[in-house]
């Protein structure tokens, strides 16, 4: 039974052939090879105005997030001749959104949220990229329209935009001291306004704001969290989960309101002043003093730009399972892109940071001429709440029928869910647990059938790892 | 060649001298909970299973990984956490399908097998060649990859349309 485990184990680095060729990072743990300095000067350099100047590659990626900058990598390694260009619509070099809430805690400065950290790295590999918005896609033309002028031509262009934070329609949500928390602009403002002791209300304890939570929390701030459901991260946890986090938050000093919302934001009067500058009301009727206020209430995907493009688009751009949208020449990846969908066999916009890079990689071998079919995002999330864990993978509201496995112990603030469908994983939440935890995406995407060890999971629910060891090499 | 590990955990006698080997070389401590590889046991069959990461050519924590903190070691092919650019946000932890990148919540980083530079504790450890660190060139290679490129997205087709 485990002779598979000789090969699963004997295999080694295998050849870089389909591998992207990335420049190594430094290792060293030394401060000095992350080099701020060397990485801000090319940030200075790149974000040079690039004025009203025409343009063109073969290869065009609209937005430098995770999905435009593995996409442009792996472009140069399956197609070493073709020139690729990166249209990137904020300044600096291409960062992670991802790495904001560690930006917004001290832990890295911005030169650490770069997406790359060598210096020379887009260089070095022949990537270029330009400063500047895309207004228009002319898709039969093969052309971009830039705000303030100019053109960039294409032979395959990438859409690669994300996504933009949702503004919910509450009065005084324009007033000075409400800020999303998206971008790196956005981090230099909450960084600014929410310092130690001050009050912050945060609107929205998704999986974005419970992210942000965790950083305002350890910026030393008096929290108070708002969320419209009825549970934190409804998206994400289920009843049980959810309500264990909202017990933890409590219990760590933060004031959680669920089923509860924001009517109103105003300037506070004189004698509230002291609480902050704003007046927060709340469905309830409470008025509670802010500083600042957060707004994390979901986001939308950035394409406008395709408006009158001809290109099919839904909750984000409607993309096949080559990526490729409606138009032969334009693809889609990322939060933008409304792709295959692992477990419901629709088309989802999956908007994380596992599917923006898989997206990235699978339509960048495609539009370098390579069929690389796309087996569909799997929704994965982890979170961590001020030391709590929490996971959720796939179709973790369980299968029409399937049966689940499950072990809670409130105590220990420990849960682990798991979700089949016939004798397949389909989904899991887990919190508290963080080891070997990544093996649930491994037994949800190779579909492995289960056979005895169903049983076992549902007797010990903990047994992942083991159940993936049993049956992986005999699926 | 490159070198990789080899299990053979028909070999395995579940002594953990594996897991001592690597946390107390990595972490400074003995302690298996801080190890980077691990034996599960299968106690109603009597095996004993030692794994860890196996440097897959996908290396999808490294692409995840929002901060540019896992690289490829050229030398010896293993993927390697730089525990200084790592923010501890766990996204590989969740992105790689074998589960072989953990959390350590005392370092608030993760950590992952490095092959310990192209000298790995553990096979030394191993008193009955259960782990071996040996050349990558060897029939089980396809299989593994072939597995691989089944977890998510095409890589496998990917890999015969871009060669
Ligand atoms: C604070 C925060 C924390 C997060 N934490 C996590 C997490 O823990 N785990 C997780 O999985 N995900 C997380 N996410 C989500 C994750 O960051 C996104 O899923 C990911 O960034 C998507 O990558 P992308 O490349 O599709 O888009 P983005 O990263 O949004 O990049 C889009 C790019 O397009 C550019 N652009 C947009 N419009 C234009 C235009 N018109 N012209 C030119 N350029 C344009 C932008 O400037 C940007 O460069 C977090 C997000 C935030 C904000």
């Amino acid at each position: 039974m485990f002779g598979w485990l000789r090969s699963l184990f004997g295999a080694g680095p295998a050849p870089a052939d389909e591998r992207v060729e990335r420049p190594a990072a430094p290792v060293a743990k030394a401060p000095a090879a992350m080099a701020p300095e060397t990485t801000m000067a090319t940030t200075a350099e790149a974000s040079g105005d690039d004025g009203g100047r025409d343009d063109g590659a073969r290869y065009v990626i609209v937005g430098a997030g995770p999905a435009g900058v593995i996409a442009a990598e792996t472009l140069r390694a399956a197609d070493p001749d073709g020139d690729v260009l990166i249209v990137h619509g904020e300044d600096g070099p291409p960062y992670s959104r991802m790495a904001i809430p560690y930006y917004l805690t001290g832990m890295i400065d911005e030169a650490g949220t770069t997406l790359r950290k060598a210096a020379d790295h887009y260089d070095d590999l022949g990537i270029r990229i330009r400063h500047g918005r895309v207004e228009r896609v002319l898709a039969d033309d093969g052309r971009l329209a830039l705000a303030g002028g100019g053109s960039v031509t294409f032979e395959r262009l990438l859409v690669a935009t994300g996504a933009t934070p949702i503004r919910p329609q509450i009065e005084g949500l324009d007033l000075p001291g409400v800020h999303p928390c998206w971008t790196l602009e956005d981090a230099r403002d909450i960084v600014r306004l929410a310092e130690p002791g001050s009050r912050v209300v945060l609107l929205g304890a998704g999986f974005i704001g419970c992210i942000i939570l965790e950083a305002l929390v350890k910026r030393g701030v008096e929290l108070t969290v708002v969320e419209m459901g009825d549970r934190m991260v409804p998206r994400m946890l289920d009843a049980t989960a959810g309500g264990m986090l909202k017990r933890w938050c409590e219990g760590k000093g933060i004031k959680v309101l669920t089923s509860t919302s924001i009517t109103r934001i105003e300037p506070a009067t004189d004698a509230a002043a002291e609480g902050g500058g704003l007046a927060v009301e709340l469905s309830g009727g409470e008025t509670v003093p802010a500083h600042l206020v957060v707004v994390a209430a979901g986001v939308r995907a950035n394409m406008a730009m395709l408006d009158g493009a001809g290109i099919d688009t839904d909750q984000g751009v409607l993309v096949d399972h080559h990526l490729r949208s409606s138009h032969p020449r334009v693809y889609a990846a990322g939060d933008v892109a409304q792709g295959p969908d692992f477990s419901t066999g629709g088309f989802s916009v999956h908007a994380v940071q596992p599917t923006a890079v898989d997206h990235g990689r699978i339509a960048a071998l495609n539009m370098a001429g390579g069929d690389a079919p796309y087996k569909g995002s799997l929704v994965m999330n982890v979170l961590d709440t001020l030391g709590l864990v929490s996971c959720s993978f796939g179709r973790w509201q369980g299968a029409d029928g399937g049966e689940q496995a499950e072990r809670i112990d409130q105590d220990a603030y420990k849960y682990i869910n798991l979700r089949f469908e016939d004798d397949k994983l389909v989904g899991a939440i887990t919190l508290g647990r963080t080891d070997w935890v990544g093996v649930v995406r491994g037994l949800i995407q190779t579909e492995v059938a289960l056979g005895p060890w169903k049983d076992k999971l549902i007797a010990d629910p903990h047994r992942v790892m083991e159940a993936y060891l049993a049956r992986v090499g005999t699926a | 060649m490159q070198k990789s590990l080899h299990i053979d955990p028909g070999k395995c006698t579940n002594c953990l001298q594996c897991e001592l080997a690597c946390s107390y070389d990595n972490e400074g401590v003995f302690n298996p909970a801080k190890s980077r590889i691990k034996v599960f046991t299968f106690h109603d069959e009597g095996r004993f299973v030692p794994y860890t990461c196996t440097q897959c050519a996908e290396a999808w924590c490294m692409q995840a990984c929002p901060v540019d903190a896992i690289s490829l070691d050229a030398a010896t092919g293993a993927k390697v956490v730089s525990e200084w650019l790592c923010v501890g946000c766990k996204v590989c932890t969740i992105a790689c399908p074998f589960g072989t990148v953990n959390y350590n919540a005392d370092s608030g980083k993760v950590i992952k097998c490095d092959l310990c530079g192209g000298d790995p504790e553990c096979a030394k450890a191993c008193p009955t060649e259960a782990i071996t660190y040996i050349d990558a060139n060897w029939t089980g290679l396809d299989r593994m990859r072939q597995w691989a490129a089944r977890t998510d997205a095409g890589s496998g087709a990917g890999a015969s349309a871009s060669a």
